[in-house]
């Protein structure tokens, strides 16, 4: 009986996979913070304003194994590390953070500066720093204390230095030989820590998952299935969850978001930001808090409005965030007819249903949707003189070119269903005095409105397939290619035979051999 | 003895100034500013508009000195004597076409985009702050008026891309706030936690050695290229622990407000304006010599009050009114672009610096993506140069450069600024030819 198989009782086993690529990954400002929430304290909070990775086989994750960091993004780190520092030995804070006291406040202390700094090191570097990096860091903040006449202001200099140390703002990933099987290369235990705590907690590994891995627990079947559990069950889980989706439904789309203040005067930055907490609220509270079935998202009436969300819904505003469920007959129902995924994917001043379309394809379905052709002119669409007045009108008229019809054939008949939501996605009826018709087809599937469409969404198996694939990239941190069909598939079907439950995926994916395995380069 | 133990040594010593050697990177910029304490340094710049042009209200009818300004280009008559307005400048795609994108980044890199992600090579503001860039407190500044932090035009290697400042406020705090030193303040005093954190960062830059050897060859690049950001932070203490040289021209600007986010046109230029004035009194006070800005990205969402349609999706769907031969909305998006290139000029000309204006030592490249944005075409595409570069470059000019390849101005800044290039670009875009007619 395969490992797989002991751990979960199930029949089948995990193809033989050749693996992911060790990776040097940056990380991300949100990895970077909840890191310091963890070792400093949640109180110990900056902004430190990183520029987003760029966008890569449809995930940022991906893009953080892939981009540099310029000399202006390395100017934000140390003032984010230069903030940290001051803020650590801040006089209220030094009495949870210091175990020892110095001997004098204004000179150099070896001893209580080690006793600090092997212990913030071990967390911050993500595993035991060396005999040779914790002197330096000690001698460095001595030099500093007696140049400054300040125990703490030296060790703020050392903090500092340590926060913009190219092994702790990049991940670098180290493989060793695989004992189970030879001549293959696995993860060595702290880069397989700090893979399953970037994946599930968008942080640093915790003391816990670091003793794992000192002690060889984390490379053995079981003791890895006991810290993935342990890590589940946690409340962190939440933060991991939420960036995760945050990555996939490309909600980095919200930082630039504006709609136009004339045509959609409620629809405000802060209406942009509480869509996406709308939608990630749902997410946590279905998937996790549920344990729900991940095609249900695409038909789920519960939901959290804001009091700003409510403009946008028309409801009754509440005084705070509150659940509500959208009423039996609400052409609502489903992630998708939220603001969030509506407003992110509609013109600044109407809405599109091309761009909607093309999101569920790319976004939810994996499917990518090639970029028009050079040259096209749209404009018989805008002619004056022309009969269209509804939106549907106007997209129709893609079907009718040859040259627009091949990959608007793709997107728009599914954007078509979300024509009563308008650029922010307010629910409307009409449309210049015409009746809309939100009538769409999907795959060869006919359906009336947004319910039609989550419900052909929830039946298509491309959804899960989609969230399967997206999940094992931005956990390896690799792109999965066509070679990783068969593993990708096995993930597929544990999802499915157990309900489709995400906790369970991240639990297959994250015990998997795959997960832990170096490709040969 | 690695420079680090010399400068803690130095430290416990108590010594007040730092008198480290040089590091070589140092020594090869700016050979020629300032050495005698009497010129003035050159400075580089860009300007980026989306949406390229209507060639028929934008191209004027007569080349050289005495020509008329078209209607979309009515606003730049006051900045006339300080740019030239170049027409007629083709790219080409290479491989495959990414609209919005392949046509600045072949003016901007010289090679044709082989994937829409990322270019090819360095942009060219890189090459020059790695020329003339290192001895300020900025190697270079990027800015966007867009307010979306994603509208990238500056690129430190293929897969390095430098973000630009999108807030005026955020810019103002990086530029002008507690990190600032006034140059001609009257005095002068060292402060000893810059030079132990100067020490530390040492050490950090120390580790990089280490690094390189678990890693393969590309991510041995991003290493590299971190440890170039690290030596940035180091040359940053240095000129924090050296007396700054006197810049008449400097003056602090007041703190400001935060401003709205938002792509409404007048949002943009009110952002674009602050951004702008910025960049010039950081030019002025010699805290950076390249500098960039993007106005409207490729896919513009500046929207117009009242019309429904943002200015990329405009140029696709507006028809081409057949009496003006221009599409009419697009023309007047183009229009505020234009209005926005002035004040950017306007910005550098209006700070006195010796017996001219900043302005007149800089060298600044204008250029969008496409030429006619309707049909994304890269031929027959337009640009501008403003400043004089200290007398070596001619201004005043509309130039019809007659179907020559637009990395020809590039190549033509790269020469004049001094660097050592026998070519710029590559495939088709390779060029070994000036644009004579820029040439003082």
């Amino acid at each position: 009986m395969s490992k797989t198989a002991q751990k979960t009782g199930a029949k089948s086993a995990e193809p033989d996979s050749a693996g992911t690529p060790k990776h040097l990954r940056a990380l991300t400002q949100d990895q970077y913070l909840n890191t310091l929430a963890y070792v400093f304290g949640p109180d110990v909070q900056i902004e430190p304003h990183f520029p987003p990775a760029q966008r890569t086989d449809g995930l940022l994750a991906l893009g953080t194994a892939r981009s540099g960091v310029s000399s202006a993004q390395l100017e934000l780190y140390q003032k984010a590390a230069l903030g940290v520092s001051q803020l650590v030995i801040n006089p209220e804070r030094r009495k949870f953070l210091f175990t020892c006291q110095p001997r004098s406040a204004t000179a150099a202390d070896a001893a209580c500066a080690t006793a600090f700094f092997t212990r913030i090191g071990r967390l911050i570097h993500r595993r035991p720093l060396t005999p040779a990096e914790l002197k330096e860091y000690v001698d460095e903040a001595g030099a500093a204390a007696d140049r400054l006449q300040d125990f703490y202001k030296g060790l703020a200099v050392s903090i500092e230095a340590m926060l913009i140390s190219p092994d702790v703002l990049f991940v670098v990933e180290t493989a060793e030989p695989d004992p189970a099987k030879a001549g293959a290369q696995r993860l060595d235990a702290y880069s397989l820590a700090t893979r399953l705590s970037l994946f599930l907690w968008n942080a640093a590994p915790d003391d816990e998952l670091l003793r794992a891995a000192e002690k060889g627990e984390l490379q053995t079947p079981k003791g890895r299935l006991a810290q993935v559990n342990r890590m589940l069950a946690s409340p962190r889980l939440e933060k991991g969850v939420r960036a995760f989706f945050d990555d996939m439904f490309a909600f980095d789309a919200f930082a630039a978001l504006s709609k136009d203040a004339q045509v959609y005067p409620a629809f405000t930055g802060v209406t942009a930001a509480d869509a996406r907490e709308e939608t990630l609220r749902v997410v946590v509270d279905h998937l996790i808090a549920k344990q729900g079935d991940y095609r249900d998202l695409f038909t789920t009436r519960e939901t959290f409005i804001s009091p700003r969300l409510a403009a946008i819904y028309k409801l009754p505003a509440p005084p705070a965030w509150t659940r509500y469920t959208f009423p039996e007959g609400s052409p609502r129902s489903g992630i998708v007819t939220h603001v969030s995924f509506l407003a992110t994917h509609a013109h600044p001043v109407r809405s599109s249903p091309t761009m909607r379309g093309k999101a569920l394809r790319e976004l939810l379905l994996c499917q990518p949707v090639p970029p028009p052709p050079p040259n096209v002119d749209f404009s018989a669409l805008e002619n004056p003189k022309s009969p269209f007045k509804t939106t549907r009108d106007r997209v129709t008229f893609h079907l009718k070119n040859p040259v627009c019809a091949g990959c608007h054939r793709i997107t728009d008949p599914m954007g078509l269903a979300l024509e009563n939501f308008d650029g922010v996605g307010t629910y409307r009826s009409e449309e210049k005095g015409q009746q809309i018709d939100a009538s769409g087809t999907f795959d060869g599937k006919a359906f009336a409105g947004a319910v039609g469409l989550g419900q052909a969404l929830h039946d298509n198996p491309a959804l899960t397939s989609c969230l399967v694939k997206r999940a094992f990239s931005y956990g390896s941190g690799s792109a999965a290619g066509n070679d990783a069909q068969p593993l990708l598939a096995y993930f597929n079907t544990r999802f499915g035979e157990q309900g489709y439950k995400l906790p369970v995926l991240l639990r297959e994916i994250t015990t998997s051999d795959a997960f832990a395995r170096v490709k040969a380069e | 003895m690695n420079r680090r133990r010399v400068l803690r040594g130095m430290l416990n010593g108590g010594a007040v100034t730092v008198a480290l050697p040089l590091l070589d990177c140092f020594l090869n910029g700016n050979g020629n500013a300032m050495a005698d304490g009497t010129s003035m340094p050159i400075r580089f710049g860009t300007w980026y508009w989306g949406q390229g042009i209507s060639k028929n209200v934008f191209v004027p009818k007569q080349a050289g000195v005495n020509y008329e300004l078209p209607e979309e280009i009515e606003s730049l008559k006051d900045i006339k004597q300080h740019i030239n307005v170049l027409t007629n400048l083709n790219a080409y795609r290479d491989t495959a076409f990414f609209c919005h994108y392949t046509g600045w980044v072949v003016a901007r890199t010289g090679i044709a985009p082989e994937t829409g992600a990322l270019p090819m090579a360095e942009s060219i503001d890189t090459t020059v702050a790695n020329q003339m860039g290192r001895t300020t407190r900025f190697k270079t500044l990027s800015t966007t008026a867009t307010g979306d932090v994603r509208d990238i035009i500056s690129y430190e290697s293929p897969t390095t891309p430098n973000p630009p400042d999108f807030s005026p406020i955020s810019l103002y705090a990086r530029l002008f706030g507690p990190d600032f030193q006034d140059p001609n303040a009257p005095t002068f005093t060292p402060s000893p936690t810059v030079m132990v954190r100067k020490s530390a960062l040492s050490g950090v830059m120390d580790k990089i050695k280490g690094l390189e050897g678990k890693v393969g060859a590309a991510d041995k690049t991003r290493l590299d290229q971190y440890f170039t950001g690290l030596r940035h932070l180091e040359n940053q203490f240095d000129q924090q622990l050296t007396k700054p040289e006197p810049r008449p021209a400097c003056v602090m600007p007041a703190a400001m407000k935060d401003m709205d986010t938002g792509s409404d046109y007048a949002l943009v230029a009110q952002r674009h304006a602050l951004m702008s004035g910025l960049l010039a009194m950081a030019v002025a006070c010699d805290q950076t010599r390249v500098f960039n800005m993007v106005y409207s990205y490729g896919f513009s969402n500046t929207t117009k009050p009242g019309y429904d349609k943002p200015h990329h999706t405009c140029t696709h769907e507006e028809p081409k009114d057949e009496k003006l031969g221009y599409q009419p909305n697009a023309s007047w998006f183009v229009r505020r672009a234009m209005e926005s290139w002035a004040n950017y000029v306007k910005a550098f000309a209006s700070i006195k610096e010796g017996d001219g204006t900043v302005l007149d030592n800089c060298l600044i490249l204008g250029n969008s993506d496409v030429s006619e944005a309707r049909v994304h075409s890269i031929e027959e595409m337009a640009a501008f140069t403003a400043g004089k570069m200290g007398g070596k470059i001619k201004t005043g000019l509309h130039i019809p450069c007659g179907g020559a390849k637009i990395t020809n101005l590039g190549f033509t800044a790269l020469k004049a600024l001094g660097l050592d290039m026998k070519t710029w670009g590559a495939k088709s875009n390779e060029t070994d030819k000036t644009i004579s007619e820029l040439l003082a």
